[in-house]
């Protein structure tokens, strides 16, 4: 089965996610969206695993990263998203244009 | 065993992953949104079981669909987002679509291009175990893994810290 597969279903994954970054206007479905980019890289690295059998074990350790990071983004990105709902009672993206000039 | 047995399977999850995922960034409820992402999830830990990767199939599960998914239900209720009304896509929607159209087609011709012929071979007779990766992190790639320890600290501390009600 040709490894190509597997990289255009990631890479379809990744710009799905990317699309919802851009026009998504809710922050907590900006967070969403970026969890599909990070599992979209997580197939490629574990395909390649699979491709290169036992020199390509670095793969999946590093999907497992790829996991553990995600967890701590999301952990902060939500502690940030409540405290900005906290703070101003809405969490529309675009109404956050306090750091732009 | 037959080649187009995991073909088969490959598309099934490959057409039900692209379809939820597209549901994740179209749905008007905010709640389906991140339900649809459960179903791209539990494609991608499939996936990973089709690849020979058993233990990140579970840790794809545990981790993705049992912690963070949560964690998101949560955020979007104590968000109040409006549940089941309008949309949430804002006016700059047909240029994020084209966007993400170009990367889709530069990745995607990058890749096949660079990797034309390379086969993934489903008859192998040494396959990676959970023995090995369990190996690996601890040896070769103990660092690195010391490291994302360390990180995860620091994101339990940091969202404590940025999410608590101060006291006046």
């Amino acid at each position: 089965m040709p490894v190509s597969y597997f990289l255009v279903l990631s890479a379809l994954l990744f710009s799905i996610g990317i699309y919802g970054v851009l026009a998504r206007q809710n922050a907590v479905l900006v967070l969403l969206s970026i969890e599909l980019m990070l599992n979209s890289v997580n197939i490629n690295l574990v395909a390649f695993a699979a491709q290169l059998g036992e020199a390509g074990v670095g793969g999946q350790v590093f999907a497992l990263f790829v996991i553990a990071v995600a967890a701590a983004e999301v952990g902060v990105g939500l502690a940030i998203v409540i405290l900005i709902f906290r703070n101003r009672q809405t969490v529309d993206m675009d109404e956050m244009s306090l750091m732009k000039w | 065993m037959a080649e187009w047995w995991q073909e088969g399977i490959f598309w099934l999850l490959a057409v039900v992953m692209s379809l939820s995922a597209l549901r994740v960034v179209t749905a008007r409820n905010v709640v389906h949104a991140a339900l649809y992402l459960v179903g791209t999830l539990l494609g991608a830990a499939a996936m990973f079981v089709l690849l020979f990767a058993e233990f990140l199939a579970w840790a794809q599960v545990l981790v993705y669909v049992g912690a963070i998914v949560v964690l998101m239900l949560f955020g979007l209720m104590l968000t109040r987002a409006p549940i089941g009304k309008g949309s949430f896509d804002n006016d700059q929607r047909w240029l994020a679509a084209l966007c993400a159209a170009a990367v889709f087609g530069v990745t995607s011709y990058v890749m096949v291009r660079a990797f034309e012929g390379e086969e993934i071979s489903f008859d192998r007779t040494t396959p990676i175990t959970t023995e090995t990766v369990g190996d690996a992190i601890f040896s070769t790639y103990v660092l690195p893994f010391e490291v994302v320890s360390v990180l995860l600290l620091a994101a339990l501390v940091g969202a404590v810290v940025i999410a608590r009600r101060d006291r006046e």
